[in-house]
């Protein structure tokens, strides 16, 4: 469980951690909480030749408000984001679904970016991200782009980041109005990786549901959003058979893996269980 | 915690009793903190690291080993293979010929021309640095001629099966059989059957389990002239000193071995383990110290696993519900090699599957069967949980046969409390107990009608969550073990236990025994022991152990026997120091011997107030040596050695309240109640601390753990993401009790309770689940249960069927370290990270 050697870079400024990034040789990875990159190094799965560690710039920790938008540096760890009173207060759904990731002491070193820019489909916070209409912001040699969740998310284990890239922000629009929101997660051990789990944001309006996202976790390469159930959902009534019938639709589109924990057949039930649980709860109902 | 019979308040009031008392462990800060020897905290002037290069294949032919590159690496000394070590490191010893014609293929340290497991040595690196010898792994070069890897023990058994040894000319080691009626201790067993109202017939699996503790294997050998030292974080320094050895053939008074404090075992750390003969050939071949310590992938890959059994099991009884006989075939996995004790395990729990019942009739047979995986050998409990699953699953299922209550179906068929000791079937006697009490006990803290109340109300409005409750009314032997019983089960070593007294000049006293502890808290117990025996305080009291140069007699810890055989030998030798303390307290006194009384700690003149002397002062007076009876020696050490008569029968009955959430298959425990009869109980603390660790492993057996091999032998579950150990949040609250009923084999009156949770709990958790769901169609469920297989039993049906072998995908699906050199960008890790 030791790694191979690698370079340590630690940049304090977005613009040296750029230029660490276009320096850094063939094989250099961007370590941001370090709570994968370091198990699958000390594996042997990874040997990076440099490691460019974020942990020391400062501006990219925390939370702050701009207009209708949050937006949450990609340097804030789990356990900020918990108890941020701004997520709290605007995007409830993400220090809900963040409480659920691992365990205390990963939630301490585990970033928000980086758990988005890892994109592991079995990890939590990139199904959120996705419900909520998240926007990333990048940094690269040729500036800062923004691409949103739904272009951000390419393959397993793959963003939309390009060589040289870092992720530096995420821009998480407010929810207003009547909204109710729930992460169902289903796993069999407390600290363990999402078997399948939905993350439900839903807006009521007069005993009906206006609108309804839906991100899965862990029913693909990929984090989805439960487009078939979200459309009929949107202007169904508030009862339980509506979400019920909604949620028998939430396979559609997807493709999971089949593993020890779970085969895709039993992952396809699951998600159908866990969005109208979801859903459900988020509801009011 | 409730003891329904406190034994203190029949007997006249004397000075306090350490026995009994919850007395915080006293060596736990430094277990804690990590502040103490750990093996792998040893570090000797010129200490070189040990790397192990390991197989990445299940079954195959070594064609070529090329440690050129590997040899070349910075900080390295030099890299050995199986050739290098062929004609010094003999086999690994496996202590336990259960058949007089079993087959052992021999067990090299270190592969030479053939792998037979994914994760086999097949080189070692020996490097200045830990980290030079890790980076030089991934240099070694080995060409392998792939072979069939044999993987299913029931195709393994058939007709032309591909073998794991292809010179035994078969994948069955052993065949061993216990009849009670050839035996004449039972009727005869088809008999029984042909004349029987009613015949249940069960498969039940018993999995693959990983013991998995906490503290990685460690080894530091350092060499002297012509001796050598071995630090090991192992269960047995005294055992695995005699097989180091025999198997090395270095003179055993040139060995010493050490058992610093030791970081957990549950059974996995009483071995012989590869890595210690590799150390210490080549720390004798170098003339220079080396350490080894494992990784976490190591562990799980080769250190030994537990169960893996296939149980053929049926039970014979009339309508009534009188059992009349039980018929058991077992296919037990060997794994690849035989090492110390696996054959012994699934023939030791041949004793134990009549459980608690009046089985008149009784037949066992089990096949030792070659896997190409990891061997097998002891895990807490040690066939003991495989026999009292099985006995305890049957009974449910006659008792659904019937018709009848499941614990009706118990009451009608268990030995009553008054029919003790009691001869089973199996030829055991069982020493002391009662059944229905402890049954009552536990219903009580259940709260069972209450539930049983709910579980209706679930039912009848056919609620998503159903609620089931399971039973386990179990026994198990323990006190391992008298020597005789072990010599007739053909075991290479007895069972006894070995303890020393030495009373220092400035009262304190040192005890040293010869039951080596890893987290068990000897060194709390041992004093309350000691404290009462003497009289002096529990802090004057220091426990000593693990090292064969400071405590030379001992035969370790395992089979739940230190306290019942290696403190009552504690206990023996503190009657002898005060049984010699007496002449000189006597002399001193001058008084008879017959007129001296012993309390508190002093020997007092009957009926002459005032006098008396301490025995610490005793202790001396002796060291002065000035004034001393003629005729004895001038100390009042001792030493005792204990060797059982009989085992030891700790029983319980354990409860669990399951809920099943039909919509996704999640089981989730709602309540768990169990009230154990260890016998005496010394630390209530401990014994609580046993109970939970116990039933934490037992229902981690029954809903979480299984260790998973895919179609080419590699282990799929070989870190701890996919092998799944809970932790405190995964478990419910947990109500305990006690009843007590002392052992009548030992002074101290303790039956043992090590192992009791581990076994207890795992069939009345996966009854329980059963009992929710069982009017669903349901009879049986795979271990462990999860989600998944719940589910599929409950709606497609079957028991739940295989799980799929391949890993969850985190880590970009790592199963383990490499084993063949760091993956490429095209790798696994797939893009960017």
């Amino acid at each position: 469980m030791i790694p191979a050697p690698f370079e340590y870079v630690r940049p304090t400024t977005v613009e040296e951690a750029v230029q660490a990034v276009a320096e850094g040789g063939e094989d250099v990875k961007v370590m941001a909480g370090g709570q994968s990159l370091i198990p699958v190094m000390r594996l042997r799965l990874a040997a990076p030749e440099t490691i460019v560690d974020l942990g020391g710039i400062a501006e990219l920790r925390g939370v702050r408000e701009e207009g209708d938008h949050l937006v949450i540096g990609a340097m804030t760890t789990h356990a900020e984001v918990v108890t941020d009173p701004l997520i709290a207060q605007h995007a409830r759904l993400i220090a809900e679904a963040t409480e659920t990731v691992a365990d205390r002491q990963t939630r301490r070193r585990g970033t928000f970016g980086g758990a988005l820019a890892h994109a592991d489909p079995a990890g939590d916070l990139a199904a959120v991200a996705l419900a909520l209409d998240a926007e990333m912001v990048i940094a690269g040699p040729s500036g800062r782009r923004t691409v949103p969740a739904r272009e951000f998310f390419v393959d397993y284990l793959t963003t939309s980041l390009e060589e040289g890239e870092i992720l530096v922000e995420i821009r998480v629009p407010k929810l207003s109005g009547d909204w109710g929101v729930r992460y169902e997660k289903f796993n069999r051990v407390a600290q363990a990786w999402s078997i399948v789990a939905v993350a439900a944001a839903v807006r009521r309006e007069d005993g009906h549901i206006a609108e309804a996202r839906i991100g899965l976790t862990n029913m693909g390469p990929t984090p989805l959003r439960a487009s078939a159930t979200e459309a009929a959902l949107a202007g169904a009534p508030a009862t339980a058979d509506a979400v019920a019938s909604a949620a028998r639709s939430a396979a559609e589109g997807t493709s999971p893996s089949s593993d020890l924990n779970a085969q895709a057949d039993y992952r396809e039930h699951l998600v159908q269980v866990l969005t109208r649980r979801a859903v459900t709860a988020a509801a009011g109902l | 915690m409730t003891v329904t019979e406190d034994a203190a308040t029949t007997q006249v009031p004397g000075p306090e009793k350490e026995v009994g008392k919850a007395r915080k462990r006293k060596e736990d800060a430094r277990l804690i903190t990590g502040r103490t020897t750990w093996t792998d905290n040893m570090v000797l002037p010129g200490m070189l690291h040990l790397s192990v290069v390991r197989s990445p294949v299940a079954h195959a032919r070594i064609t070529g080993v090329d440690v050129s590159a590997a040899k070349e690496s910075p900080g390295v000394v030099t890299v050995l293979t199986g050739r290098d070590l062929a004609e010094e490191q003999g086999s690994i010893p496996c202590a336990w010929p259960v058949t007089p014609d079993m087959k052992n293929p021999g067990h090299p340290s270190i592969a030479v021309d053939r792998v037979n497991h994914v994760g086999e040595a097949v080189a070692v690196i020996v490097a200045r640095s830990r980290t030079a010898a890790a980076d030089a792994v991934e240099l070694v070069d080995v060409d392998y001629d792939l072979l069939p890897p044999v993987l299913d023990m029931e195709e393994a058994v058939r007709e032309g099966a591909d073998l794991v040894h292809d010179d035994l000319g078969t994948n069955t080691s052993y065949h061993f059989v216990f009849d009670a009626g050839e035996a004449g201790t039972g009727g005869d067993t088809e008999q029984a059957f042909a004349d029987a109202d009613v015949v249940v017939s069960r498969r039940f699996v018993n999995q693959r389990l990983i013991p998995a503790f906490m503290e990685p294997r460690s080894v530091v050998v350092q060499p002297q002239g012509d001796n050598f030292t071995m630090w090991s974080a192992t269960q047995i320094p005294h055992v695995l000193r005699v097989m180091l050895a025999m198997v090395t053939g270095i003179p055993e008074h040139k060995l010493r071995v050490v058992a610093p404090d030791v970081g957990g075992g549950f059974g996995g750390k009483l071995q012989v383990n590869p890595e210690e003969i590799l150390a210490l050939l080549i720390a004798r071949r170098l003339g220079k110290p080396v350490k080894w310590t494992e990784t976490r992938s190591e562990s799980l890959m080769t250190a030994h696993h537990g169960r893996d059994q296939v149980q053929f099991i049926d039970v014979a009884a009339d309508r009534e519900g009188n059992v009349k006989g039980l018929r058991v075939r077992l296919l037990a996995d060997m794994g690849a090699y035989l090492r110390l004790i696996t054959p012994g395990v699934p023939a030791l729990g041949a004793f134990m599957f009549p459980g608690i019942y009046k089985f008149p009739a009784y037949r066992f047979e089990c096949d030792g069967v070659f896997t190409n995986k990891v061997p097998t050998d002891a895990y807490r409990g040690a066939g003991r949980p495989e026999a009292t699953f099985a006995v305890e699953r049957i009974m449910d299922e006659l008792a659904v046969e019937l018709g009848m209550d499941p614990l009706e179906l118990r009451r009608r068929n268990w030995i009553q409390s008054q029919e003790f000791p009691f001869t089973t079937v199996a030829g055991l006697e069982y020493d002391s107990g009662d059944y229905d009490a402890a049954t009552q006990q536990a219903l009580d803290l259940l709260g069972y009608s209450e539930l049983r109340e709910e579980q209706r109300r679930r039912r009848e409005s056919n609620d998503p969550v159903q609620l089931g409750i399971g039973f386990s009314t179990f026994t198990e032997m323990c006190g391992l073990a008298p020597s005789r019983v072990l010599g007739s089960l053909s075991y290479g070593a007895g069972g006894w236990e070995s303890a020393s007294i030495r009373m220092l000049p400035t009262g304190k006293v040192e005890v040293v025994t010869g039951s080596t502890p890893h987290g068990q808290g000897h060194e709390t117990a041992w004093s309350q022991l000691v404290a009462d025996s003497l009289g002096v305080p529990f802090e004057d009291v220091e426990v000593l152990h693990g090292d064969t140069a400071v405590a030379p007699r001992g035969m370790d810890t395992y089979g739940s026997r230190s306290l019942v055989v290696g403190g009552t030998a504690v206990i023996k030798a503190a009657d002898k120091v005060v049984a010699k303390a007496r002449k000189v307290a006597a002399h001193l006194l001058e008084a008879s011997e017959d007129d001296l009384e012993f309390s508190g700690g002093k020997f007092s003149v009957r009926g002459t107030p005032g006098s008396g002397l301490s025995i610490q002062e005793i202790a001396l007076a002796v060291f002065a040596a000035h004034d001393y009876p003629e005729d004895v020696e001038p100390t009042i050490d001792a030493d005792a050695t204990f060797d059982p008569v009989n085992f030891s029968f700790p029983h319980g009955t354990h409860v669990c309240a399951m809920e099943v959430d039909t919509d996704t298959g999640f089981v989730k425990i709602r309540k768990y109640a169990c009230v154990d009869d260890v016998g005496t109980i010394v630390n209530p603390l401990i014994v609580e601390g046993q109970v939970h660790g116990g039933l934490a492993q037992g229902i981690a057996q029954a809903l979480y753990e299984e260790a998973v091999y895919d179609a080419d032998g590699n282990l799929t579950t070989g870190t701890f993401v996919d092998y799944l150990v809970p932790s405190a949040a995964d478990l419910p609250h947990f109500d305990t009790g006690n009843t007590v009923h002392v052992a009548p084999g030992n002074p101290i009156g303790a039956k043992g309770v090590g192992e009791a949770g581990c076994i207890a709990s795992t069939p009345a958790v996966v009854n329980a689940a059963l009992d929710a769901v069982r009017h669903l169609g349901v009879s049986d469920i795979r271990m462990p249960l999860t989600p998944e297989r719940v589910w599929r039993a409950i709606h497609q049906g079957g028991d739940g069927g295989d799980r799929a072998t391949a890993g969850s995908n985190a880590y970009g699906g790592a199963q383990t370290e490499t084993t063949a050199g760091v993956s490429t960008p095209q790798s696994a890790l797939g893009g960017d990270r």
